[in-house]
This record gives structure tokens, C-alpha cells and sequence, in this order.
């Protein structure tokens, strides 16, 4: 019975491949699932066109040319020049990287700040695991989006400093996360193995407890990339972004918005698309793998 | 369920005076302390050294921690300097329009979600369920502030049904200008749906695997009974938490609808404050949300008790 209630074909074959485990695993989850496949090599596009594009495609984004402003696409500009006559394809491209270099590196931040803090909080357990726990409750409780706009608001913005502000927020979750399968996983037979053996808790936590929360630290991050480009965004709208001439999605999107009126579709659709693409893409992997892991974890 | 709901609030009175500590810790970490943030950048230090010992601000820090969260008990949240009122009085002010927009959003939210996300898992990957996680997705992902003005360009300019601006004045005038609401709550609850849905497909999706399911089809009810008799009731507990953990994304949301259609809500005056570095009101605002946040769950988490026996039995 392949209908609506119970378990579906797919799933079951599925669920054979993932018992495979280890990296096998995510090349089965990208060939089973094609909506996942064609995002991953959506994003591949767009970091090439990101990171080798103004190696092809020369622009100046430096300087600002006022006689040349608002012009529409043509053979000269191809997508168009912005307010101030920066060509909008070439301001695309390294925008871009900025967006793509602070949403990347602050999921690293995030990542490794919350696989180590939730793991030693359910590792050690009682008091430590208590108050670790409840200062991550605490950081949670205030809005992200609050925190972030104090933060930016007695700092100028520099991609440094917004990879290190949104990935000191964005660690929360997964600290959460892990410290739940560090709970269960303290109690394994091997846990217990090396811990006969002689070996340390710093040994413990590193070699055998951070390498099995892999799964879902590599599907959390995937979610924590798309939401820092989203948030990134925010910031550039809310005006705390990074300052010209340096550009991102965000900030050339709100830019681009007070010009919607006027119908300069050029300096709206390029930038918001591309963070709608972007962020829907990391969206579908993290969802895809996410499912093959769950599936994983069903079977064992 | 006594001890779990103790336990709980004992909990949350631990995170609440952790969110006080962070917010006070923010407090001092203002470039150039309050004084150079409330008497500018000119200040001579003879007025500055005046105004730290006025304020207790020569003290060592844990006893002006002490002095500050008496303060707050007692209702005093600072004062403005800028704006010339006190944040509490601020606060009393915008807070219920928040909680007002807030609160519809959500509703909005959940009434519409609820449904879909069900749909979509009785339909799982049929044309409908991919249909709709595409827009899920699509909504999910797109900057709210650019889906606002989206909408006040189809809405307010071409079809011209609602306003571009929020209504303005007191709570009772803005409930008698429901139209003006509109598009605020709209944005805040587009991208709530795309949020929200997909929970509750997840946790219908769950539920449809377990074995009181195979029971119940075993004895020959019909998926329809299935599902709307047993499968929906139980998918639908987690969603308490669910409202309870999207709280902070809520007033997230607020703060950008609330920027866009000038809405008089906290929102509004965080940012003008982030902008005038009013750092008395960005603090009072922190430490507010932050209270409401803590609250916010541990209701939910009384209620996901009450609903479900087996989450106040299970951690004994």
C-alpha cells in the first residue's frame, strides 16, 4: 500500500541506502533525490559565477561613474547600471561573494561554536550541562534580528565582523542539538570502551562523539547558510550592512527598491532573485539530507 | 504535573535573570560606557566622571548589577534621553500593538498552515504536496522586506484595497482601521505559513507511521477516519510548541513589518533607537522581548505537558 498512510516505496529504498552509512550516504541522497541534485549543482553555478565571473566579465566596482547611472540593459551594461553607474551584473558577481563568504563563514562560526558547546555540556551532564544549557535558552530568548541591529549599531559592518556576529547568534541551535545526541551517545559501548581504556574526556569528545553528530551538524548547517544570507539581508535593509563601495544581495536589493517606482526592474530582480535561489537551494539539500539521515536513524 | 511545571518555571526564572545579565553585560559594553552615549561625544571628562558617580556608574559591577535589576523589578526600565520619557512608559505604550500585530499574524498563520501542511502529508509527494512546498520554499526564502513591498506595490498602488501605511494612534484606533493592518500582518504571516506548514507536515508525516494508525486502518477505519479521527488531534500537540519556539522569529518578523508600513510597535522604536543609538530603549526593548520570549515557552511547555502525559512523566 504505496498511498498516503505508511511507509512508501521510495522510502524503503531509501532507507537501504542510507543504512550504508557514512559519505556514501550523501552521493545516494543527491542521485535519489533529484530536486536535491539540481539545487547542489544550482549552487555550483552560482558560486562559479560568483568567484570566476569578474574574471571574465571586467567591471569596475570601485569607482562610481556618475554619467553613466541608471542605464538600461543593453550591449554595453548587460543587465543595466545601478544609481550611481556601477554595471549591475558585474556588482552582481562580487556582491555575491560578499553574501556568499559571510553566509559560509558564518555557519563555520556557528557550527564549530555550538558542536563543541553542546557536546561538552551532554558529555560532562548535571550542573556543567545545566548552566550551559540555560545561557543558550538565554542568548535564544532575545530575537536574533534584535541582537544583531545593538551589535551592528556600535560597530561599522565588515564582512569580519558580520561572519563573527551572526555566527556568535546562529550557534545556538546546534549546540542544542548536539548535546541531545551527545546524550545518547555517551552511553555507548565504545564511549565506554575508550573510556576503560584510559582515554581522556577532551579524546572523548573530539574523536568519538563529534564525528557521529556529523549528520546532523551537516543538515543544520546547510539551514544555517540560508538563513544567514536572509539575515545579511535584513541588516543591509535595516541600513546596518556593509558600507559601499563594498556590495551584497541584500544590500543592492533594498538599494535597488527605492527605484522600483521609477521601473528600473534591473536593480530589483537580479539581486532578490538570486538571494531567493540561493537560499531555496540550501534549503532543498539541507531538507533532503536531513530525510536521509532521519530515515538512518529510524532503521538502527 | 506539579513538580514539571515547577521544574519549569524554575527553569525560566534561571533564563530570565541569564537574559538580564546578557543585557546588562550589553549595557557596558557601549563604546565609550552610557555616559558618552547620553552626554554625546563632547563631553568633557569632569562632566562625564559627574554623571558615572550621579549614576552609580563608579561602582564596582556586580553591586550596579544589583542597583539596575532592583531597578527593573520596580518597574523602572531607564530613561530615554533622547525621546525625553522613560522606557517604561514607551514600552507601555508599544508593546500591546506588538503583542496586537503579533498575535493576529500568528493566528493568521496557524489557520492557514494547519490545514496545508495536513493536506500535504496525506498527499505526500503528489502534485499537490510538491506544489506546495515549492511555495513553502519560494516564501521561506524570499527577504521580507522585499515580500512587503511587493505586496504595497500589488495591494496598496495598482489595486489600491489597503493602505500603504500601518493605521496610527492608540490600540483602539488602530482596531478601528482593520484594513491598515492588512499588509503588516500579511507579511509577518506569508513567511510564518512557509514556516509553519512544513512543522506541521513533518508531524502529521510522523504520526501517520505509528502503530495506532496500522490499529486503527487493522480494524477497518477508513483513511478519511484515520485521518481526521486520530491522525490530526495528535499531529497537531506539537504545533503548541511549535507557537512557543517561533517567538523570537515572530517579533523578528514585526521589527521589518513594522519598519516598512510605520507601525507604532516595539519594532519601530528598536530601530529608531538602533539608528539614534538610543541605547537606554534598545536595552528596555531587549530585555522585554527577551522576558516575553521566556514566558512564551514555558506556556507553551505547560501546555505540551498538559496535552501530552508522557513529556511530564518521562524525565523523572
Amino acid at each position: 500500500m504505496s498511498t498516503a498512510i505508511g511507509l512508501t516505496e521510495r522510502d524503503a529504498a531509501v532507507a537501504e541506502a542510507a543504512a550504508e552509512g557514512g559519505l556514501r550516504l550523501a552521493a545516494d541522497v543527491f542521485l535519489e533525490n533529484k530536486l536535491a541534485l539540481a539545487a547542489a549543482v544550482t549552487f555550483a553555478v552560482i558560486a562559479l559565477f560568483c568567484f570566476v565571473g569578474p574574471l571574465v566579465y571586467h567591471t569596475d566596482q570601485v569607482h562610481t561613474n556618475i554619467s553613466q547611472t541608471t542605464r538600461h540593459p543593453g550591449s554595453a551594461h548587460l543587465l543595466g547600471t545601478d544609481d550611481v553607474g556601477y554595471d549591475e551584473l558585474g556588482r552582481l558577481m562580487v556582491g555575491g561573494q560578499t553574501s556568499l563568504e559571510i553566509a559560509l563563514g558564518a555557519a563555520a562560526v556557528a557550527v564549530v561554536v555550538g558542536v563543541l558547546w553542546g557536546a561538552i555540556a551532554g558529555f560532562f551532564g548535571g550542573i556543567v550541562d545545566a548552566v550551559m544549557m540555560r545561557v543558550v535558552d538565554a542568548v535564544l530568548a532575545i530575537p536574533a534580528l534584535f541582537l544583531l541591529l545593538f551589535l551592528a549599531s556600535i560597530t561599522t559592518a565588515s564582512v569580519g565582523i558580520l561572519i563573527a556576529v551572526v555566527g556568535l547568534i546562529a550557534w545556538l541551535v546546534p549546540a542544542r542539538l548536539v548535546r541531545g545526541e551527545t546524550l545518547s551517545l555517551r552511553t555507548r559501548e565504545y564511549v565506554q570502551a575508550v573510556r576503560v581504556m584510559g582515554g581522556g574526556p577532551l579524546r572523548i569528545i573530539l574523536r568519538h562523539i563529534v564525528p557521529n553528530t556529523i549528520g546532523t551538524v551537516i543538515v543544520n548547517a546547510t539551514f544555517q547558510i540560508a538563513d544567514a544570507i536572509l539575515v545579511v539581508a535584513a541588516l543591509s535593509f535595516l541600513g546596518l550592512g556593509i558600507p559601499p563601495p563594498s556590495a551584497n544581495w541584500g544590500g543592492m536589493l533594498s538599494n535597488g527598491l527605492n527605484y522600483s517606482y521609477a521601473g528600473y526592474w534591473w536593480l530589483v530582480y537580479p539581486p532578490g532573485v538570486a538571494i531567493v535561489i540561493t537560499v531555496v537551494c540550501f534549503n532543498f539539500i539541507g531538507d533532503a539530507l536531513r530525510d536521509a539521515f532521519e530515515v538512518r536513524l529510524r532503521r538502527r | 504535573m506539579t513538580g514539571y511545571v515547577l521544574r519549569r518555571i524554575v527553569q525560566a526564572a534561571v533564563v530570565l535573570l541569564l537574559v538580564s545579565v546578557i543585557v546588562f553585560v550589553m549595557l557596558h559594553e557601549l563604546p565609550g560606557g552610557t555616559a558618552r552615549a547620553v552626554l554625546g561625544e563632547r563631553a568633557t571628562n569632569v562632566a562625564i566622571e559627574q554623571f558615572n558617580k550621579q549614576n552609580g556608574f563608579d561602582q564596582p559591577l556586580p553591586v550596579q548589577y544589583w542597583r539596575w535589576l532592583d531597578q527593573i523589578v520596580h518597574g523602572d526600565l531607564g530613561f530615554s534621553f533622547k525621546q525625553n520619557e522613560s522606557v517604561s512608559q514607551l514600552l507601555a505604550d508599544r508593546l500591546p500593538k506588538t503583542m496586537l500585530l503579533a498575535g493576529t499574524s500568528v493566528l493568521l498563520a496557524l489557520l492557514v498552515s494547519i490545514p496545508l501542511g495536513f493536506v500535504q502529508a496525506l498527499r505526500r509527494n503528489r502534485l499537490v504536496d510538491y506544489f506546495l512546498t515549492a511555495m513553502a520554499f519560494v516564501f521561506y526564502s524570499t527577504p521580507a522586506f522585499w515580500l512587503a513591498l511587493v505586496l504595497i506595490t500589488l495591494f496598496a498602488i495598482q489595486l489600491r484595497l489597503f493602505p500603504a501605511q500601518a493605521p496610527q494612534g492608540s490600540i483602539g484606533q488602530i482596531v478601528a482601521e482593520p484594513g491598515g493592518m492588512v499588509l503588516p500582518v500579511l507579511t509577518i504571516a506569508l513567511v510564518s505559513i512557509a514556516f509553519f506548514s512544513r512543522y506541521v507536515r513533518s508531524s502529521t508525516l510522523e504520526n501517520l507511521l505509528q502503530d495506532y494508525v496500522r490499529t486503527a486502518r487493522a480494524k477497518g477505519a477508513s483513511t478519511w477516519r484515520v485521518a481526521f479521527g486520530h491522525v490530526l488531534r495528535n499531529a497537531l500537540v506539537p504545533v503548541v510548541t511549535l507557537v512557543g519556539l517561533s517567538l523570537p522569529f515572530v517579533f523578528a518578523g514585526t521589527l521589518i513589518s513594522e519598519e516598512i508600513f510605520n507601525y507604532p510597535g516595539m519594532g519601530l522604536l528598536f530601530y529608531n533607537a538602533a539608528v539614534a543609538r538610543d541605547y537606554p530603549v534598545l536595552l528596555g526593548v531587549t530585555l522585554v522581548v527577551g522576558a516575553a520570549t521566556v514566558v512564551g515557552s514555558l506556556l507553551a511547555d505547560i501546555c505540551y505537558g498538559l496535552l501530552d502525559p508522557r513529556v511530564r512523566l518521562a524525565r523523572r
